[in-house]
């Protein structure tokens, strides 16, 4: 098996794919270097010059207007030039592989790609694919990875808790479809986090799961308490109903974030959630709201960590 | 008139007679004449020098997909006959899974027809057991058993209504016809490009779970006791799935099996970073599964290893995962794999070569495999102790689609004999 | 190479300085050097306004040469920049890249009325055209060779030559 694309052959950062097999340096560095461009947005000019005369393209196969405007700001705010492809609606309706978009845009001049796409792998087939100064961050493939949403969720954590060697995290709900879920678990495990949980019911929760470095969970009671950390996960409209599950009233009922099963946790604990949130559905209003969601914060992070990303692989 | 040909200071091993020994070999008029010392009066046309080899049956592969009629982009006829005796394959049988589907006499004939005209490897169609392999209406097999077919398949396609697999295999069992079926249960296989295990877990690729096999395998088992129909089930992957062909064969039914020869390598892990070349139906399973199929076969419960031969052209892989066309190409890695599988499960030659030869020839009810006096001059001469690069160069087959891309593997054929003349001879 | 003491460099400094600062002056270190010595200048000056850091990583000029550095603080000017006059500081004024890359940042915090630049040492060989009001030696430095400031536990400052 061939050595991992992600890194250069100095062993530096150069692709950002998926969190796992990183070393623990790059992803503490990487949250450090983030911490320094927080203060940057409250500056009068909201802009470093560091990636001025690099093009970022952002090759969004799959719609998501929130994620591609946290990358586009960061981007902005990097100097960087930025071109937005919204390819759901154009060549590879058109029969254009995904190679061939890669190549056409290349053409271009494109330095970095940011990618999110419906296949778990097309950030790898991308990167194996690119030129030699070309960098690809991985927005989104599939249900693999969503790098950048694992460490944001990782400098949120490390912002409200200081340190992971001591910390309960549970994530809650469908782990199974979801790329946020795996990239924080590999986080959360590389960082040294002694506890990870996972809560679902089975027809949530992959095959071997625990193999990933966690412990599982059905009831959401026994797993939440004396958790530090709580991360609600977003259930899709299409799951709600089918073979995996009856109704989103049953979901709620027994793995809904509801204020009595939230006191289980302890009580300094923190409510997360990569967004958008079903409010109601896995998680009630007025947790959402309450003292302990840091559900907001959370998207500022968000930016302060791409940009951190886009300046360590800028510069590889 | 086929010349005589002598294959001289041979070491010949023919697993069917149990024969491994230093003996010439002498065939004419198509077929093997002699084996050690030479008729009376013959003499040769033509004498190939087999110092240090291995004179072997022709291999007989029962899964190779030629792409005729069709998918002629992916690979043709010429190619892949001309990539099957390369490999050593004399006989192979083609799944019905073409474009259009081997459902009707006249594509059968057809196909048959090219391919003798090409004159070098022996095809033997395998026909559709439905109308399009629509799993709907029964074909005309009486028509097709006719017309050149050996067996009734779906190959990749399933059958969803029970009913109509029931009287399939009723239909078939009417003429004695035998019935060719990969088990898989398409609900529980639905979505899935990868096995449903910690590996898919990990890459969030969408599982096949085992149990997509073992319980179709379970459905087919209970559908032969009820009909006694001859069953060969295709492309085996699972521990469960062996142990439940190893039961039923005790139990005495009419069944057979085989295994793809990557199945006895491979496995999840191998799918590493997104390596489309790994993707395969059925999945590469765990490594549990890989050594289950490997003692099936070692044991005789796995009757025969084939190629599972699938041309499949770069761009379709070239494409994220699971986008990618499933397959590998085969011919030319039959052999040499299956060798390195032998060599690693401790086996004598004659062992390993009997489930490529003789065993398949079993299934498939042909004269084929073996090179006892009388036998169809069908050989391999090859050189076990020399390895190949598996690089695209290296293949003559239009698929160059392969998970080995790079490794050495042992085993080099240096001629291969059709119907007692030479069809294919390794430049030195 | 026998090095002078910073101390010594340091007090001299601060009475070059003394009639030009005003209540209203804002001081700014670069880090890392230039923070430590800024601290001790802010403290024994009285100034008024709060001192200024600067972390220079995101404006350095070789970026694409040698990457993102490894270790980034974050920078702070906790005053308003704009019509303020600046006193930048710095350890070693060498080639005057630094600087260039502080004022780049500077300007992008607003537009100060005007920037003086104080430095401990100018060891010469500048490769812009930059130069400091205040400074407390030239010297000449082996080539290839880095003059660096330290500070010890009790805040003792001392220069050195990396390889």
């Amino acid at each position: 098996m061939s050595a991992n694309p992600q890194l250069n052959a100095k062993g530096g950062l150069t692709h950002l794919l998926t969190l796992e097999g990183l070393p623990r340096e790059i992803i503490t560095h990487i949250l450090d270097t983030a911490t320094s461009f927080v203060g940057v947005t409250e500056r009068e000019v909201k802009k470093v010059p560091l990636l001025r005369g690099i093009s970022v393209f952002n090759l969004f196969f799959e719609n998501s207007t929130r994620t591609r405007t946290t990358f586009e700001i960061a981007a902005k705010r990097l100097s960087a030039d930025v071109i937005n492809l919204n390819i759901s609606t154009s060549s590879a309706s058109k029969g254009e592989s995904l190679l061939d978009t890669v190549d056409n845009l290349s053409a271009m001049h494109a330095d970095m790609f940011v990618v999110r796409h419906a296949q778990s792998g097309a950030a790898h087939l991308i990167a194996r694919h690119a030129g030699p100064y070309q960098h690809v961050i991985n927005a989104g493939d599939g249900r693999h990875a969503h790098p950048t949403q694992g460490l944001l969720d990782a400098y949120t954590i490390r912002h409200y808790k200081k340190e992971f060697s001591g910390l309960a995290v549970a994530i809650v709900g469908d782990i199974l479809h979801s790329r946020v879920a795996r990239s924080l678990i590999h986080a959360l495990n590389i960082l040294g986090t002694p506890d990870v949980r996972v809560i679902g019911p089975q027809t949530l929760l992959p095959t071997g799961v625990e193999s990933l470095g966690v412990r599982v969970f059905h009831d959401m009671r026994k797993g939440l308490a004396g958790a530090d950390v709580i991360v609600m996960l977003r259930l899709q409209n299409e799951r709600m109903r089918g073979p995996l599950l009856p109704s989103a009233q049953e979901f709620n009922k027994s793995y809904g974030l509801t204020p009595d099963k939230l006191a289980l946790a302890k009580p300094d604990a923190i409510v997360m959630h990569p967004g958008p949130m079903n409010r109601g559905v896995e998680i009630d209003s007025s947790v959402a709201d309450g003292v302990q969601s840091v559900i907001l914060p959370q998207v500022t992070f968000g930016i302060a960590v791409r940009m951190a990303v886009m300046s360590i692989l800028g510069g590889s | 008139m086929t010349p005589r040909i002598h294959i001289r200071g041979g070491r010949l091993v023919d697993p069917k007679s149990e024969v491994d020994a230093k003996r010439d070999l002498y065939v004419a008029d198509g077929r093997v004449v002699a084996a050690g010392a030479a008729p009376d009066g013959f003499r040769a046309d033509h004498t190939i020098e087999a110092a240090g080899l291995v004179v072997a049956p022709g291999l007989v592969d029962l899964a190779a997909r030629l792409r005729e009629p069709g998918f002629e982009y992916k690979a043709t006829l010429e190619s892949e006959m001309l990539a099957a005796v390369a490999g050593g394959v004399t006989s192979l049988a083609c799944p019905p899974d073409t474009d259009p589907p081997l459902d009707e006499p006249g594509l059968v004939e057809m196909l048959t027809r090219r391919a003798r005209s090409l004159n070098l490897a022996k095809v033997y169609p395998v026909g559709a057991l439905t109308a399009k392999l629509e799993g709907e209406r029964l074909t005309e097999m009486a028509e097709l058993a006719d017309h050149g077919c050996v067996a009734f398949s779906q190959a990749n396609a399933p059958i969803t209504d029970t009913q109509v697999l029931w009287r399939a295999l009723q239909y078939a069992a009417t003429f004695g016809f035998a019935v060719w079926l990969r088990p898989q249960d398409s609900y529980l296989a639905k979505n899935g490009v990868a096995h449903d295990g910690e590996f898919a877990t990990r890459l969030g690729l969408p599982g096949i779970p085992a149990l997509a096999e073992t319980v179709a395998v379970g459905t087919i088992l209970q559908l032969v006791r009820a009909t006694g129909t001859r069953v060969h089930l295709c492309r085996l992957s699972t521990a469960e799935g062996v142990a439940m062909v190893r039961a039923a064969k005790r139990e005495g039914l009419p069944v057979t099996c085989d295994v793809a020869v990557h199945h006895l390598h491979l496995s999840d892990m191998d799918i590493g970073y997104f390596d489309s070349h790994a993707h395969v139906v059925p999945p590469f399973r765990s490594g549990r599964d890989r050594d289950a199929l490997r003692a099936g076969v070692a044991d005789g419960t796995i009757d025969a290893v084939c190629s599972d031969h699938t041309p499949v052209d770069e761009d379709a892989k070239q494409t994220p995962f699971g986008e990618s066309e499933p397959g590998a190409t085969g011919l030319e890695l039959l052999l040499p794999l299956a060798l390195k599988w032998g060599e690693e499960a401790r086996l004598p030659l004659a062992r390993t070569l009997a489930r490529l030869t003789c065993e398949p020839a079993r299934v498939l009810g042909i004269d084929a495999g073996h090179l006892g006096v009388g036998a169809p001059g069908d050989v391999c001469v090859f050189d076990p102790g020399a390895h190949f690069k598996v690089t695209a160069g290296a293949l003559r087959s239009q698929g160059k689609n392969t998970p080995y891309l790079g490794y050495e593997l042992p085993g080099v054929v240096r001629c291969t004999l059709v119907r007692g003349d030479v069809r294919f001879e390794a430049r030195s | 190479m026998q090095l002078p003491d910073a101390e010594t460099l340091c007090a001299d400094l601060v009475r070059q300085l003394r009639p030009h600062v005003t209540p209203e002056t804002g001081m700014v270190g670069i880090h890392t050097g230039g923070a430590w010595l800024a601290e001790r200048l802010h403290q024994e000056l009285g100034f008024v306004v709060p001192l200024g850091m600067l972390d220079i990583s995101f404006y350095r000029d070789d970026y694409r040469k040698s990457g993102l550095h490894k270790s980034v603080r974050a920078s702070k000017i906790p005053f308003d920049v704009n019509g303020r006059h600046l006193l930048l500081v710095d350890d070693v004024l060498y080639t005057g890249r630094t600087v260039r890359a502080a004022m780049n940042e500077l300007f992008d915090y607003g537009r100060p009325e005007t920037i003086q630049l104080a430095a401990l040492v100018d060891r010469g060989e500048r490769q812009l055209p930059i130069c400091a009001q205040y400074v407390g030696t030239n010297l000449t430095v082996p080539k290839g060779r880095m003059l660096r400031l330290d500070r010890d536990a009790s805040g003792r400052l001392t220069l050195r030559i990396d390889a």
